[in-house]
C-alpha cells in the first residue's frame, strides 16, 4: 500500500513540533555540561565559548535558537487549541496578532543592541 | 476503444497480503465502489469486501483510496484517480486496500471489533438516568452544551478518523477519534449520567491526552465533523476536574 | 502512554516555560553581542538570587517537559511501554534536573 497520505499542514506542524522537541531535548544535556565547566574547568569553558565564535558554529547555534522559538510558538498554538475553547477563526487572529508583535518587539531589540 | 483503469487491490488475509493488478473500463459516473464490485461481478468472484446502503449512509464501505481512506461508495473516481505522466489516457491508476489501522479479517474486509471495543471502553455508551415511567427530560436546543453536543452526533461509525489518524497508527492502546467523541457528545448531554465514569475512562493510559492534535480525523471525516476539537474539550473537562481535586 | 497526570504535568511545564523561553532569547540575543566570554556570563549571574530562581526553575520545567516528551517518542517510535517506559521517563528525568542543577550552582553560585 502506498503510505498513509497525511502531508497537510497540521501534520507537517505537528512533525516540525516533534523533531524540534527532540533536538532540544538531546541539545539540553550537552548546554548543561558545558555551563557546568564553570564549576570545575573555566578555561575550557572559554576554549567553548571561543569555539562557539566560528561562522560554522554560529550557523549550528543559529539552528538551535531557531529550534527553540519553533518549538515555543508550536506549543503556543497547542496550548491555545487545546485550553481555549474558541472558535477557529479567533485563534487564527490571535495567532497572528502574536506573531506580528513578537516580530515588532524582536526588530526593536535588535536595533536598540 | 474506451479507457481502462489500472486497479491495484491489496488482497488476502492477515499473514499473507499480496497485490493485485485489475484493468476495469473507466466509466462517466463510476464511484470506487462501483470498481470493486466491477472486478467481484467480471474479474474475480473470490474478493472480499463490504457495503450495504451504496449513499453514504451506512458506514460500511470505507477503504484507503490512494493513501486515502474515504467512503467508496461516495468516491467518484475521477476525482481520486491518479492520471500519471501521460495525462490520464489509459484511464489513470488506483490503488485499493483495506481500511489502516485495523486487523485485516480477508481482501478488503477489516476486524471492526477494535474499533467498537474502544467506544465501549471510552465509556461512550448512554449512561441511562431515567425509565419508561419517567417523563421525558427537557432538552432545550439552543442551550450551549446541547449545540456542542449536536455537533458530533452524525458519527456513523464508518472508521475513516481512525483509519486516518497517525496517533492510533503509532500508538494502539490510543481510543481514537470517533470513541473520543462520541464520549465527549456523551459528556454535553444533560440526559446522561455518567459523566464522572467517561471522564475517568477518558483519563487514562490509552486516553485522549495521548491525542497530538495531527487533525487527520477532523480533515478524513466524510460527515465533516471534528473530533479534534471533540478531543480537546475532553482534556480541558478533564484536566479541570484533575486540578480541581488537586 | 499519557494519562491526565502525565499530560497535565506536561501542559503545566509549558506554559511555566513560555516566559523563561522569551526572557532566555531576549538574553541570548543581547549576551551574543561582541562574542562571550565566561567571564561576562559569570559577572551577570554570580549571587544574583533572580537568575538563581529563574535557571532553576527553567531547569525544573525542562526536565520534566522533556522527559515526559520523549517518553511519547520512545512509545510511537520504539515501542517500549510499561516499566520499561516508565524508568526511562524518570531516569530522563533525573539526568536532565541533575545535569541542569549543576550548571545553575555553576554560574549562580560557585
Amino acid at each position: 500500500m502506498k503510505t498513509l497520505a497525511r502531508s497537510h499542514p497540521l501534520w507537517l506542524a505537528h512533525v516540525l513540533h516533534r523533531l524540534s522537541g527532540l533536538a532540544l531535548a538531546l541539545f539540553l544535556p550537552v548546554h548543561f555540561w558545558v555551563l557546568g565547566l564553570a564549576l570545575t574547568d573555566p578555561a575550557m569553558l572559554d576554549g567553548f565559548l571561543a569555539f562557539a565564535a566560528h561562522p560554522l558554529v554560529k550557523l549550528a547555534e543559529f539552528g538551535l535558537v531557531f529550534l527553540l522559538a519553533v518549538h515555543a510558538f508550536g506549543g503556543l498554538r497547542l496550548l491555545a487549541l487545546e485550553f481555549l475553547p474558541w472558535r477557529a477563526p479567533h485563534k487564527t487572529a490571535a495567532a497572528l496578532a502574536l506573531a506580528g508583535s513578537f516580530g515588532v518587539a524582536m526588530t526593536f531589540l535588535l536595533q536598540v543592541i | 476503444m474506451a479507457a481502462v483503469l489500472q486497479v491495484t487491490v491489496h488482497r488476502g488475509t492477515a499473514g499473507a497480503r499480496r497485490a493485485e493488478r485489475f484493468e476495469v473500463p473507466s466509466e462517466a459516473n463510476q464511484t470506487v465502489l462501483d470498481v470493486v464490485s466491477w472486478i467481484q461481478q467480471n474479474a474475480d468472484p473470490t474478493l472480499s469486501y463490504r457495503f450495504a446502503c451504496r449513499v453514504g449512509m451506512c458506514g460500511s464501505c470505507a477503504m484507503m483510496v490512494n493513501g486515502v481512506p474515504r467512503w467508496t461508495c461516495r468516491t467518484h473516481v475521477q476525482k481520486v484517480v491518479d492520471r500519471g505522466r501521460n495525462g490520464g489516457r489509459d484511464g489513470g491508476r488506483i490503488e485499493i486496500g483495506p481500511l489502516a489501522n485495523l486487523p485485516v479479517i480477508k481482501d478488503l474486509a477489516v476486524d471492526m471489533a477494535p474499533f467498537f471495543d474502544k467506544w465501549v471502553a471510552a465509556g461512550a455508551h448512554h449512561h441511562p438516568t431515567a425509565t419508561r415511567a419517567d417523563a421525558p427530560s427537557p432538552v432545550r436546543p439552543d442551550s450551549a452544551a446541547r449545540e456542542v453536543a449536536n455537533a458530533g452526533i452524525e458519527c456513523i461509525n464508518c472508521a475513516v478518523c481512525y483509519a486516518a489518524c497517525d496517533t492510533v497508527a503509532h500508538n494502539p492502546d490510543y481510543l481514537g477519534p470517533a470513541a473520543l467523541q462520541r464520549a465527549w457528545t456523551l459528556l454535553n448531554d444533560d440526559r446522561d449520567g455518567g459523566h464522572e465514569a467517561i471522564l475517568d475512562a477518558v483519563s487514562g493510559f490509552g486516553g485522549c491526552h495521548n491525542c497530538h492534535s495531527i487533525g487527520s480525523c477532523t480533515l478524513r471525516c466524510p460527515n465533516e465533523l471534528d473530533p479534534m476539537t471533540a478531543i480537546a474539550g475532553l482534556k480541558r473537562a478533564s484536566a479541570r476536574r484533575v486540578w480541581r481535586r488537586g | 502512554m499519557l494519562d491526565v497526570r502525565l499530560y497535565l504535568a506536561q501542559r503545566i511545564t509549558a506554559l511555566l516555560m513560555v516566559p523563561f523561553v522569551l526572557v532566555h532569547l531576549a538574553v541570548i540575543v543581547w549576551a551574543v553581542q561582541g562574542g562571550l566570554t565566561a567571564a561576562e556570563i559569570l559577572s551577570r549571574t554570580q549571587g544574583s538570587p533572580f537568575w538563581m530562581l529563574f535557571y532553576g526553575g527553567f531547569v525544573v520545567a525542562a526536565s520534566v517537559h522533556g522527559a515526559i516528551g520523549l517518553r511519547v517518542i520512545a512509545h510511537e517510535w520504539l515501542g517500549l511501554r510499561g516499566r520499561v517506559l516508565g524508568g526511562l521517563t524518570l531516569g530522563l528525568g533525573l539526568v536532565l534536573l541533575g545535569l541542569g542543577m549543576r550548571a545553575v550552582i555553576a554560574v549562580v553560585v560557585a
